[in-house]
C-alpha cells in the first residue's frame, strides 16, 4: 500500500525541497541579481512615497523644466514637479497595477488550464478553442480597445491587463494536468471516493504550483511592460502617477523635441530595470528547473 | 489524405476564431455605457424626432441578433462604417494607411529576422565566451524595454542631441523633388529611425530564442552521433543542427504578428509615422469608435490569416507534427 503522507511530513518535504532549490538557484547569479532588484523596487514603493513631495512649483516659470540639480537630483517637469519624486511615487502605482494584474492572470490561466485538462472532452476543446482565441488576438489593438470601452481608471487598466494575459498559462498549466491526472495516486484518490474538487484542490494544484509560480514571473513581467504602453498611449488614469503616466505627459507636453532627457529616461529606466529583475529570475528558474539547458 | 484533412481542420478553426473576434467586436463596442445615439451623433442638443429617426436609419431599435446580422452583411460588403474623424468611409482611410505601415514593419521583421537568426547562432556557437554574454545580456536588455521608449531614445540621441535624421513624419510637409532620388532619399532618411527602432524591439526575442534553440539542439542525441561520425565545424551546424533549430522560428515568427502589431502602434506613434499604428491612436485620442472597431477587426483578421498560413507552413517544414 502507498505510504499515507501526513500535513507535518509533507511540511518538511517542502521544506527540504525549497532548501535544494535555494541550493541550485543561489550559485545562479542572474537569479540573485533579479532578485535585488525587486527588493530594492519593492522598498522603494513600499516606504518611497512617504519621504517625497510631488507638487507644483508654485514659483512660476523659473522651476519649469530644469536639468538635473543639487536641489532636484532629475531635474522638474512641466509643472515644475521633481521628476525623482514623481519616479518614487510612481513605482507605487506601476508596482501595484503589475502584480494585480498578474494575480487575475495567474488565477484565470491556472483554473481554466486545471479545469481544462481534467476534465477533458467537449470543456476542454471549448476552453481551448478560447485559449487559442486570445493567444492569436493582437494583445495591444485589444487591450487598447477595452481600455477605451471601459474608461480610464485604475482598477479597468488591471482588468484589461489580466483579462489578456492568461492564455499562455492556461495552455502550459493544462498541458502538466494531463499529466498528473493519470498518475496512480490520482487514480487511487478516485478510487477513495474523492469528489472532482478535492482531486483538482489538493493533488493537481499542487503539483502544478511550481509551474503556475515560473509562469508568473514572466506574466509579471509582460504586464509591467503593459501597464506602461497602456499608460503611454494615453489609456491610464491621469490622476494616478505611474512611469507609463509620466512618460505619457512627456510626450504629450513635447520633452523629446525640447531634449528634457532628465524627465524620459528615468521613468523608463525604473521599467527596464524592473522588467528584467523579473526576466532575470525567470532566466535562473528555468535554467534550475530544466537540467537541459544547464552546462553540460 | 491526412493533408487535406488537417488543413480542413485548420481553416474551421480559423474561421471559428475570426466570427469570435466579430462577435467580441459587435458586442464589445455596444456594451459601452450610454446611449449608442448619441455616441454616434455626439450632440447632446439633437431634438427627439432626429434621435429617433437615427436610430430606426442604424437599426439601433431592433434586436441586437438583428443588428448583429446588419453588421454581418455590412462586412460583407466591405462597410466598416464611417470614421467620425475623417468623415469617410473607415475601409478608405485604413487602406491608405496600410502602405507606410506594410513599409516600416516589413523592413524591420525582415531585417530582424535575419540579423536575429545570425546573432543567436553565433552566440549559442561561442557559447559562454565574453561575446555571448554580452550578447545575451544586451539582447535581454531590449527585451526589457518598453517598444515606445526605445523610439523616444532613438529620436532624442540621433535627431535631438546630434540632429542626423529627421525628428518625425515620413517626409517633410510641402517638398518637392527634383527627381524620384531625391524624394527616395528624404524617405530613406525619415524611414531610418523608426526602422532601427523597430529592428531593435523584434531583434531581442529572435536572437534568445534562436540560441536557446540551437543550444537544445546541441544537446541532442544525433548530434553526438554526427560528431562520432566525424562530421565537424561548419557542416556540424548547417547540416544537422540548423535545419532543427529553425523550427521553433517559425512558429515564433507566426506567433510575433500579435506584437508586430503591438509595436507599429508604439513606433508610429513616436515618430508621427502616417500608418495604421498612428490611425489606431488618432482613433483612441479622438474616441473615433468606428475606426477603432475598424482598425482592431482589420489587424485581427490578418493575423489570424497569417497564423494559419504559418500553421500550414509549419506542417509542411516538420512532418513529424501529426495534430
Amino acid at each position: 500500500m502507498l505510504q499515507i503522507v501526513n500535513r507535518k511530513d509533507r511540511f518538511i518535504l517542502l521544506k527540504k525541497n525549497l532548501a535544494s532549490f535555494w541550493g541550485i538557484y543561489r550559485r545562479n547569479t542572474m537569479g540573485i541579481a533579479g532578485l535585488v532588484i525587486l527588493v530594492c523596487f519593492a522598498l522603494m514603493a513600499l516606504i518611497g512615497p512617504y519621504f517625497v513631495t510631488y507638487t507644483s512649483a508654485a514659483e512660476g516659470i523659473e522651476k519649469v523644466l530644469q536639468p538635473p540639480s543639487a536641489e532636484h537630483w532629475l531635474g522638474t517637469d512641466d509643472l515644475g514637479r521633481d521628476v525623482f519624486a514623481g519616479v518614487v511615487i510612481g513605482s507605487r502605482i506601476s508596482l501595484v497595477v503589475g502584480l494585480a494584474a498578474t494575480v487575475i492572470s495567474m488565477v484565470i490561466g491556472a483554473v481554466i488550464g486545471i479545469v481544462s485538462g481534467y476534465y477533458g472532452k467537449t470543456l476542454d476543446a471549448l476552453l481551448m478553442r478560447l485559449t487559442d482565441i486570445f493567444l492569436v488576438i493582437p494583445w495591444l489593438p485589444l487591450m487598447l480597445v477595452m481600455a477605451a470601452l471601459l474608461g480610464p481608471s485604475l482598477g479597468n487598466i488591471i482588468l484589461v491587463i489580466g483579462i489578456t494575459g492568461w492564455a499562455g498559462t492556461a495552455r502550459i498549466i493544462r498541458s502538466q494536468t494531463l499529466s498528473i491526472k493519470e498518475r496512480p495516486y490520482v487514480e487511487r484518490a478516485r478510487a477513495i471516493g474523492s469528489g472532482d474538487l478535492h482531486i483538482m484542490l489538493h493533488h493537481i494544484l499542487p503539483n502544478v504550483f511550481p509551474l503556475i509560480f515560473a509562469n508568473t514571473i514572466l506574466v509579471a513581467a509582460v504586464a509591467i511592460l503593459s501597464e506602461t504602453t497602456l499608460s503611454f498611449l494615453g489609456m491610464g488614469d491621469p490622476t494616478s502617477i505611474s512611469w507609463g503616466m509620466m512618460l505619457h505627459f512627456a510626450f504629450e507636453m513635447g520633452a523629446v523635441a525640447f531634449g528634457a532627457w532628465w524627465w524620459l529616461i528615468p521613468p523608463g529606466i525604473c521599467v527596464v530595470l524592473v522588467v528584467l529583475g523579473f526576466t532575470f529570475i525567470g532566466y535562473a528558474l528555468d535554467e534550475v528547473l530544466n537540467p537541459k539547458l544547464r552546462r553540460r | 489524405m491526412k493533408m487535406r484533412g488537417f488543413i480542413l481542420n485548420k481553416l474551421g478553426q480559423t474561421v471559428l476564431i475570426i466570427f469570435v473576434v466579430l462577435v467580441i467586436n459587435f458586442f464589445l463596442f455596444r456594451i459601452m455605457p450610454g446611449n449608442p445615439v448619441r455616441i454616434l451623433i455626439r450632440n447632446p442638443k439633437i431634438s427627439a424626432e432626429a434621435l429617433q429617426r437615427v436610430t430606426e436609419q442604424f437599426g439601433l431599435d431592433q434586436s441586437k441578433f438583428v443588428q448583429f446580422g446588419y453588421y454581418l452583411r455590412d462586412l460583407c460588403l466591405g462597410d466598416l462604417g464611417h470614421s467620425f474623424v475623417y468623415r469617410r468611409p473607415v475601409l478608405d482611410v485604413i487602406m491608405e494607411k496600410l502602405p507606410p505601415t506594410l513599409l516600416l514593419t516589413g523592413t524591420a521583421t525582415v531585417l530582424s529576422i535575419i540579423l536575429g537568426i545570425l546573432l543567436g547562432v553565433i552566440f549559442a556557437w561561442k557559447r559562454g565566451s565574453k561575446l555571448d554574454v554580452a550578447g545575451l545580456s544586451l539582447s535581454l536588455v531590449l527585451y526589457s524595454m518598453p517598444s515606445f521608449w526605445v523610439g523616444i531614445l532613438m529620436v532624442m540621441l540621433f535627431a535631438v542631441y546630434w540632429k542626423i535624421f529627421p525628428l518625425f513624419g515620413m517626409s517633410v510637409p510641402g517638398t518637392s523633388f527634383a527627381s524620384i532620388w531625391g524624394r527616395l532619399a528624404d524617405l530613406l532618411k525619415h524611414m531610418f529611425l523608426p526602422t532601427v527602432t523597430f529592428t531593435l524591439i523584434l531583434i531581442g526575442e529572435y536572437v534568445l530564442i534562436m540560441r536557446n534553440s540551437l543550444l537544445e539542439v546541441m544537446s541532442e542525441d544525433y548530434m553526438l552521433t554526427a560528431k562520432a561520425k566525424g562530421v565537424s565545424g561548419r557542416n556540424l551546424l548547417r547540416r544537422h543542427a540548423l535545419p532543427n533549430a529553425m523550427l521553433p522560428m517559425v512558429t515564433l515568427i507566426a506567433m510575433n504578428l500579435g506584437f508586430i502589431v503591438g509595436g507599429a502602434i508604439q513606433v508610429e506613434t513616436v515618430f508621427s509615422w502616417p500608418g495604421l499604428g498612428r490611425l489606431m491612436y488618432t482613433a483612441l485620442m479622438g474616441r473615433d469608435y468606428p475606426l477603432l472597431q475598424g482598425i482592431f477587426l482589420f489587424v485581427t483578421v490578418c493575423v489570424v490569416g497569417a497564423n494559419f498560413c504559418a500553421d500550414l507552413l509549419y506542417r509542411y517544414l516538420d512532418p513529424r507534427v501529426k495534430t
